[in-house]
């Protein structure tokens, strides 16, 4: 296998670049699991709250599609199974997928490879070292994902499957980033490419179990995050479902390999392109240049969050059927004022989902800056007339106009599939100026990159980690009874419940202040400190 | 005379314990193309980048065409262009759109002179950024500099991945923008380029400009190697002050004289009868090595 030569010393090396990124990951996934394992038990102590735990989420559409059915209400594991499946579903895969683009896509649009391959260092190896160090995380996360569960109490054989779910979900993703990372010439790209598999993925099972268990679950055996859902650890495991998914991860890397074989060492599958002779009259300003730069991406994140809100308001007409069922339901909903109090009701949970993916967008443009600045790319333009300010504006006009018009695409589009059903395209209007209750929750992330990015620009990246906090904030946050002034801490609980609630001034000022304080004192950091690596 | 385009007195700089610039001066004139020489980590960047308002020092002054590098950005970086040494371009931009974007944000370009240039350095301005090499991103950023309407540019080693050709294509561009008044200030490790190119050069070591004068000044400063046959070999040619490395086989002697010390050893060579007599002037070459060398292990 002379192809393979030197994959062992690309696994040493890229063990030693990502040790602290790698090792955070893993820990922040399993120690969230552990504490959450932890907490829940005495939150829902008995039989008796259990039951009621699972009555009422059976009875609410927004956590089907989100989290995904509780199979097993009774037991620990299985409330740590259903409670934790964003980690399955959503962190471990990007975790996984992540880290094969870091070492094979990003090495090479970055020129080492090519060092690296000048060595003894066979054609495959470097995809080979990727997977084995993606798998391996991925590997590590289940393996104490199970442990800290069996050491807790609960099932051995629950446990199992559980941090097998975790360690599969994080292999399918490292099998499909191997393919995505030969067809981009960017690593930007193979993340974004793998990353939109991801998310249809999602979304195909969110529809799939939005409706609860009368709804079309077979869809979710078409996305390979639903797979994950039918292995039920803990609620009659179903160890078969991994031959699937094993399935998907030999196929998969068959083809990237096949894939590796057939290109050169730089290029991608997909060609590239000339571009004009000269620039276009209006590429002449700091916010041209950061539009120009962007301007592709935001087209891709339109379409995704349009294609989102489209799933989301198709599931948003099903919520009043669910409930059609239960007796005496039909005169409560009269009493609080129509099946659309209900609607309305999933869709407001919604849009904080929205909310949070557009924040995902907010960051990484943001994030851009830096990647400017770091690549030495910024230098050039500084040294022309533009000021700091006005390079930084670009790109954050940028971020924030991208982030106005995506909420308003993704209301428009559950608008659209909500109103298609209900016969009221009045709808579409209506829910895009509803989702425009995140924003100022969005501009504080945004606010708080910005600042990073000012003042302590090597750190920059704690904005995701913040972003993550808010997340499980939001979403374990009530789960875990946490008391309010922490729940406080994330901008996203003071976003009005838009449309379920009136918009109310108090929080939308209150969280604009707190975003122009940051971004103001991250402007003045900028202004004032090196520019440079 | 008018007044310097650049004048650098007593700058320092450090990056946490690590000392980059320590007390720098330089000058140079309106109109004169100035060589700017020193080992790699001698602190050449760090200066310009100084001079540019990207970073800002601990302490010294920079006066830059009269105005303040940190305060007046804007209305100085319209009067001069930056060609770093490190050229990143991003990758979707074509190199044609980074040449008129980074004019424009100059504050023009001349159109007929980029489509000149274009055609001397033989750039394909519709390739894309991620595309090109080295060589022909370093290109895409020279155009762009040397037909924006500025009056002093900032190049940070702008032919290191040229080819020959390429270089002597620069080394004519240059001259014909002195001639135009251009004063240019120009950081390199090519000698002949700098022999060419530059009437007045400043050698940085460690942080400190170690030498500074026109090419002539500095030769003089250096030493010049002596070969002659003499009838008898003086004694105490080897304390005469200035003789370095003196060897001595029969009646033939071999050193190197520093310039200043120059007269003397030849009345002691006179008075020993010569017979022949070889001397050869300091190269660049060794002007630079004796300078660079000691700086190995040195602070940056």
């Amino acid at each position: 296998m002379r192809s393979l030569a030197g994959t062992w010393s690309l696994v040493r090396l890229a063990l030693r670049v990502d040790r602290v990124r790698l090792i955070v990951w893993v820990v922040a996934i399993v120690g969230v699991v552990v504490v959450f394992a932890g907490a829940i038990g005495e939150l829902y102590p008995d039989e008796m709250s259990r039951r009621q735990l699972g009555a009422s989420v059976a009875a609410n559409p927004a956590f089907g599609a989100m989290l995904g059915p509780l199979q097993d209400p009774l037991s620990v594991g299985g409330l740590v199974t259903w409670r934790m499946s964003f980690f399955q579903m959503v962190l471990v895969p990007l975790m996984a997928l992540q880290a094969v683009t870091r070492h094979t896509r990003a090495e090479e649009e970055a020129g080492r490879l090519d060092l690296v391959g000048s060595t003894v260092v066979g054609h495959r190896a470097p995809l080979t070292a990727a997977l084995i160090v993606s798998i391996a995380a991925s590997l590590l996360v289940g393996t104490l994902v199970a442990a800290s569960l069996v050491v807790q109490g609960e099932a051995v054989v629950g446990a199992i499957a559980l941090g097998a779910v975790y360690a599969g979900a994080g292999v399918m993703f490292a099998a499909i980033a191997a393919i995505t990372a030969q067809l981009t010439e960017t690593a930007r790209g193979a993340n974004g490419v793998a990353g939109a598999v991801l998310g249809i993925a999602f979304l195909v099972r969110g529809v799939a179990d939005g409706a609860g268990e009368a709804g079309p679950t077979w869809l979710r055996w078409l996305s390979p995050v639903g797979w994950t859902t039918e292995v039920r650890p803990f609620a009659g495991e179903r160890w078969w479902v991994f031959a699937v998914m094993a399935a998907l991860v030999v196929v998969a890397t068959g083809v990237a390999y096949v894939l590796v074989e057939r290109r050169d060492i730089g290029s991608g599958l997909l060609p590239a392109r000339l571009g004009p002779p000269e620039a276009a009259g209006w590429l002449a300003s700091p916010f041209a240049l950061a539009w120009r730069l962007q301007r592709s991406t935001l087209a891709w994140w339109t379409l995704g969050v349009f294609v989102t809100g489209l799933v989301y308001g198709f599931v948003a007409e099903s919520v009043a059927d669910l409930i059609d069922d239960v007796p005496g339901a039909a005169e409560m909903l009269e009493r609080l004022g129509g099946a659309e109090v209900l609607s309305d009701a999933f869709i407001a949970a919604t849009m904080g989902i929205l909310g949070l993916i557009v924040a995902v967008y907010a960051i990484s443009t943001l994030l851009r800056a830096r990647t400017e600045e770091a690549g030495v790319r910024a230098e050039p333009v500084l040294a022309t007339r533009v000021t700091r300010t006005a390079w930084l504006a670009g790109h954050v006009l940028v971020a924030v106009a991208g982030s106005v018009w995506l909420m308003a695409v993704g209301g428009a589009g559950e608008g659209l599939a909500y109103g298609l059903q209900i016969g009221d395209l009045g709808q579409a209007p209506r829910l895009a100026a509803a989702a425009q209750a995140q924003v100022p929750a969005i501009l504080v992330v945004a606010g708080l990159t910005i600042a990073l990015f000012g003042l302590v620009p090597r750190l920059v990246v704690l904005a995701w980690g913040a972003l993550v906090a808010f997340l499980v904030l939001g979403q374990l946050g009530p789960a875990l009874q946490l008391d309010q002034w922490a729940l406080n801490l994330s901008p996203f609980t003071h976003a009005p419940q838009a449309p379920a609630e009136p918009l109310t001034a108090t929080p939308v000022l209150a969280l604009l202040a707190v975003a122009v304080a940051l971004a103001g004192a991250g402007f003045a950091g900028f202004r004032r400190r090196d520019v440079g690596r | 005379m008018a007044e310097p385009a650049i004048e650098i007195t007593d700058l320092r700089k450090s990056f946490g314990a690590t000392v980059a610039l320590d007390g720098v001066d330089l000058t140079v004139a309106t109109g004169e193309v100035h060589g700017f020489l020193g080992p790699n980590g001698a602190g050449k960047t760090t200066t310009l980048r100084i001079l540019l308002g990207l970073l800002r020092a601990d302490s010294g002054r920079a006066v830059l065409l009269g105005g303040h590098p940190w305060r007046d950005v804007t209305e100085l970086h319209g009067r001069l262009a930056y060609v770093p040494g490190d050229v990143e371009l991003w990758p979707q931009l074509s190199g044609g759109e980074v040449i008129d974007l980074l004019g424009r944000l100059r504050g023009g370009v001349d159109a007929a002179r980029r489509a000149e240039l274009i055609e001397r350095f033989q750039l394909d301005p519709t390739k894309k950024g991620r595309a090109y090499s080295k060589g022909n991103r370093q290109k895409v950023a020279l155009i762009s500099a040397l037909a924006s309407n500025v009056e002093l540019l900032l190049l940070d080693e702008p032919t290191a991945g040229l080819d020959p050709l390429m270089e002597a294509e620069f080394r004519a561009v240059v001259q014909e923008d002195r001639e135009r008044g251009r004063t240019v200030l120009l950081s390199s490790h090519i000698l002949s380029e700098v022999e060419a190119l530059c009437e007045r050069v400043s050698i940085i070591r460690s942080g400190r400009i170690v030498e500074s004068g026109t090419i002539d000044e500095l030769r003089h400063l250096t030493r010049t190697a002596v070969t002659a046959e003499l009838d008898v070999v003086p004694d105490g040619l080897a304390s005469t002050p200035g003789v370095h490395d003196l060897v001595v086989a029969d009646h033939r002697v071999e050193f190197e004289v520093d310039g200043d010390a120059m007269a003397a050893a030849m009345r002691r060579l006179a008075d020993a009868g010569v017979r022949s007599l070889v001397s050869r002037p300091p190269t660049l070459e060794e002007l630079f090595l004796r300078h660079y060398d000691t700086g190995v292990g040195g602070r940056r």
